[in-house]
């Protein structure tokens, strides 16, 4: 056992905070989510630059070859600069699965452009009545002579506005609910049959709720009846990558909170000096140790065996939803009223952790998932 | 000792109710219902058609114009509000739930003639200037000047937190007369027109996008001495009193009964898979949990209301109604937060200043804002942290 970051970790880890505090503070931050898409394509070049786009993708696709710790830096640091540029969407996700479910030859056709920046993939799976579940699917994709044919409902896809392509998870055979028959397609958003209504999520980022009506699919990836074993691994890799991202914003609410209740004076001290606020800052700070350790965890073997992938990526979802309720809601509370405005970023990470706290199964969702698996104490 | 309501009560509430299904307007409910914010004139129309009645201010006595109600009927009233999707009476609140009572109770009857009949109507709106950038939980600390010049006040400070600041025409201000006696003795209550020359309002956008948070910047203000609430040095005494009586509506027990009760609703037009989410009992677990809390703190208003009555004041109860209310409030909005799933985390600003998430149900709609906002409800009106000092005061004191 070695806590110790390797050579490579660690000089990632400075590119990354090196380049964010250069490049991404509050103010650039509110330009950015004044755009339309909200982030910026210089950026994401910038990210193609430093291979921050292609650190887990293979190597004989042009990738790094790295591993879902790797991944997890990038989410920490992106998550402790509120970073909206499409990483999860399009890298973590669509990326992980074309590297998971694609051939060798889709391999090679998208992802040295999507690690060169040149091509952003979103990937739509959720709808609206399966809740957190990632098998229930009921949007269908049917044979004909002209490829596969798409018909249904996707709601919050994530990054689809601005995205070139989009990655659906869709119906091939089986039950509404079943692990067996689901296949991944990808489609342009401009083609027939496609319609987007886009609108801002709660975190000043894009979605899109996506109705297909005869959409034809340009590309399937691999087995169009197989997909489930790649989607619940790639979902287990976003799980750890989301977490991160939460680990980092939490860690700068704490930052931040300290630095306030240190200046701030009523009653003619700085209110950090009560002993009601310190035990406050503490717990915050249990609270995020609690989360970067379970994702850390979950970092650690989410490339390994099935079954400890998904109990540790659970288990490290819940723990950041408790601990992303926490200290966003302590942190707020401890600024006051000035933590109720737009002018402050806390406001802002707290909306991030709420996303967090929800994409890909809340608390609730997680749990029960946990509870599901096998356990060594049950 | 009968906990229970007597059949008077019961007719009263029954007569309440059929006011509202009677005359609260359709579109004003819907507006409600559906999280609008109301326009400004929106709220005026209500006002008017409660002051018709009568029922303009639930709290005060008859001779300034109220129903002269007992404690017990305010609360069936408000609750008959709350379940009726009446608007929260945003703009009227100030004056009708804080200054009002401030006037009557220590005004002069100059004041009071002149004030509390434009508060009925509707004619004024009142804003609150309390809290400063540097004085907040710490209120007795604040700095705006107000200098006696002639028959006149000089002010020159800054307000923060002013909600509502630009759709209202009055404000009353906490303001420092006398800068050598203790901090709470050199306070003083003025009220005067938000258009007197030398003030500048300007907005605050708050973490839900919304605006109704303002700062209020005050240069060089004259305004006559004859705005001057009660004596001088005496403005502290006044904004505890106001305070006071603020913990007893700010609990929000109707309107929490009111949320949690659209939750359910929600819960049940809320698929999971082949159930709904009111079926699963994870969910229910947490309904109920708030539900008995809901409970406990109605159980407890419905004491302090009763003892209102008796001319018992019990400041006690009032600060843990504020403590608890605030809580629940935020239990209520998070459950609904969290029911809505992914459908919540669409959440787009329209032109009219609301909010809409799109793959929500109509049921949904608003309930991101709230929460968001709402996380304030632990903030204002002396914030949790600030009620457990009181508190603590207290009960070390024997209370």
């Amino acid at each position: 056992m070695d806590f110790r970051l390797s050579d490579e970790q660690a000089m990632l880890r400075e590119s990354l905070s090196g380049w964010l505090a250069r490049n991404y503070g509050f103010e650039q931050w509110r330009r950015l989510t004044a755009r339309r898409p909200p982030y910026s394509l210089e950026n994401w070049d910038s990210f193609a630059a430093m291979g921050w786009l292609r650190l887990a993708m293979p190597e004989d696709t042009g990738g790094m070859g790295l591993g879902a710790i790797e991944e997890a830096g990038v989410g920490e640091a992106f998550g402790s600069h509120l970073v909206v540029e499409p990483y999860l969407s399009s890298i973590v996700l669509s990326a992980g699965l074309i590297a998971l479910a694609g051939t060798a030859a889709q391999q090679s056709a998208m992802l040295p452009a999507i690690g060169g920046g040149r091509l952003r993939i979103a990937f739509a799976h959720a709808e609206a009545e399966s809740r957190f579940e990632l098998s229930r699917i009921g949007t269908r994709a049917a044979r004909t002579e002209a490829g596969y044919v798409l018909s249904g409902r996707k709601i919050l896809v994530l990054d689809a506005p601005g995205a070139d392509r989009i990655m659906v998870l869709a119906r091939t055979a089986g039950d509404i609910a079943a692990e067996a028959g689901l296949g991944l397609f990808i489609l342009d958003p401009k083609s027939q049959g496609v319609s987007l209504r886009s609108y801002t999520t709660v975190d000043d980022r894009q979605a899109a709720d996506l109705v297909l009506d005869g959409a034809v699919a340009e590309e399937v990836l691999g087995d169009p009846e197989a997909a489930y074993p790649a989607v619940a691994a790639a979902t287990d890799r976003a799980l750890v990558y989301l977490c991160a991202e939460g680990v980092g914003a939490m860690s700068a609410l704490c930052e931040q909170t300290l630095a306030y209740v240190r200046i701030r004076q009523q009653f003619g001290q700085p209110i950090g000096d009560f002993q009601v606020i310190q035990h406050r800052v503490v717990d915050m700070r249990v609270q995020l140790e609690c989360a970067r350790a379970l994702t850390l965890y979950a970092a650690s073997v989410a490339d390994g065996e099935p079954l400890e992938r998904a109990r540790a990526a659970s288990a490290a979802k819940v723990q950041v939803g408790r601990s992303a309720r926490f200290v966003g809601r302590a942190a707020v509370q401890l600024h006051g009223g000035i933590g109720m405005t737009d002018e402050l970023a806390v406001g802002h990470y707290f909306k991030r952790l709420l996303m967090v706290e929800t994409l890909l199964g809340d608390i609730d969702f997680h749990q029960r998932r946990f509870a599901s698996l096998p356990s060594e104490l049950a | 000792m009968d906990l229970s309501l007597n059949a008077e009560d019961r007719a009263f509430r029954e007569e309440v109710r059929a006011f509202f299904r009677e005359h609260l307007p359709v579109d004003i409910a819907e507006k409600t219902r559906r999280s609008f914010h109301l326009h400004p004139e929106d709220m005026l129309r209500w006002q008017r058609i409660l002051h018709e009645k009568g029922w303009a201010a639930p709290a005060w006595p008859k001779r300034y114009g109220g129903p002269g109600w007992t404690a017990l009927q305010r609360y069936i009233f408000d609750e008959e509000l709350c379940m009726a999707d009446v608007p929260l009476p945003l703009l009227a609140g100030q004056g009708v739930n804080m200054v009002g009572p401030v006037i009557y109770t220590f005004g002069s009857e100059e004041q009071k003639a002149h004030y509390l009949p434009r508060i009925l109507s509707g004619e004024d709106y009142w804003c609150q200037g309390f809290s400063e950038p540097g004085s907040g939980s710490d209120l007795a600390s604040l700095k705006t000047r107000a200098v006696a010049d002639g028959d006149d006040y000089i002010i020159n400070g800054q307000k923060i937190w002013t909600s509502l600041a630009h759709n209202s025409n009055m404000i009353y201000c906490l303001v420092r007369t006398d800068p050598a006696v203790k901090p709470q003795r050199g306070i003083s209550m003025l009220v005067f027109p938000m258009d007197t020359p030398g003030i500048t309002v300007r907005p605050i956008i708050s973490i839900d996008r919304g605006h109704s948070l303002n700062e209020t910047f005050f240069e060089n203000v004259r305004v006559p001495r004859s705005s001057l609430i009660g004596e001088e040095g005496k403005g502290w005494t006044y904004a505890k009193f106001l305070l006071g009586h603020e913990r007893f509506t700010i609990a929000e027990i109707a309107r929490s009964k009111r949320r949690l009760q659209r939750l359910h609703q929600m819960a049940r037009e809320t698929a999971v898979g082949d159930a709904t989410l009111a079926d699963d009992p994870i969910f229910r677990d947490k309904t109920t949990a708030i539900e008995i809390d809901l409970l406990a703190l109605e159980r407890m208003g419905l004491r302090v209301a009763w003892e209102m009555d008796q001319g018992i004041d019990n400041m006690l109860s009032a600060s843990i109604l504020k403590l608890r209310g605030s809580q629940i409030i935020q239990a209520v909005t998070e459950l609904s937060v969290e029911a809505m799933g992914y459908a919540g985390l669409a959440y787009e600003s329209l032109e009219s200043g609301c909010t809409h998430s799109p793959s929500a149900p109509d049921i949904a709609q608003g309930k991101m804002e709230e929460f968001l906002f709402l996380r304030a409800a632990t903030i204002y009106g002396g914030s949790t942290e600030t009620q457990q000092n009181i508190l603590a005061k207290m009960i070390y004191a024997g209370a």
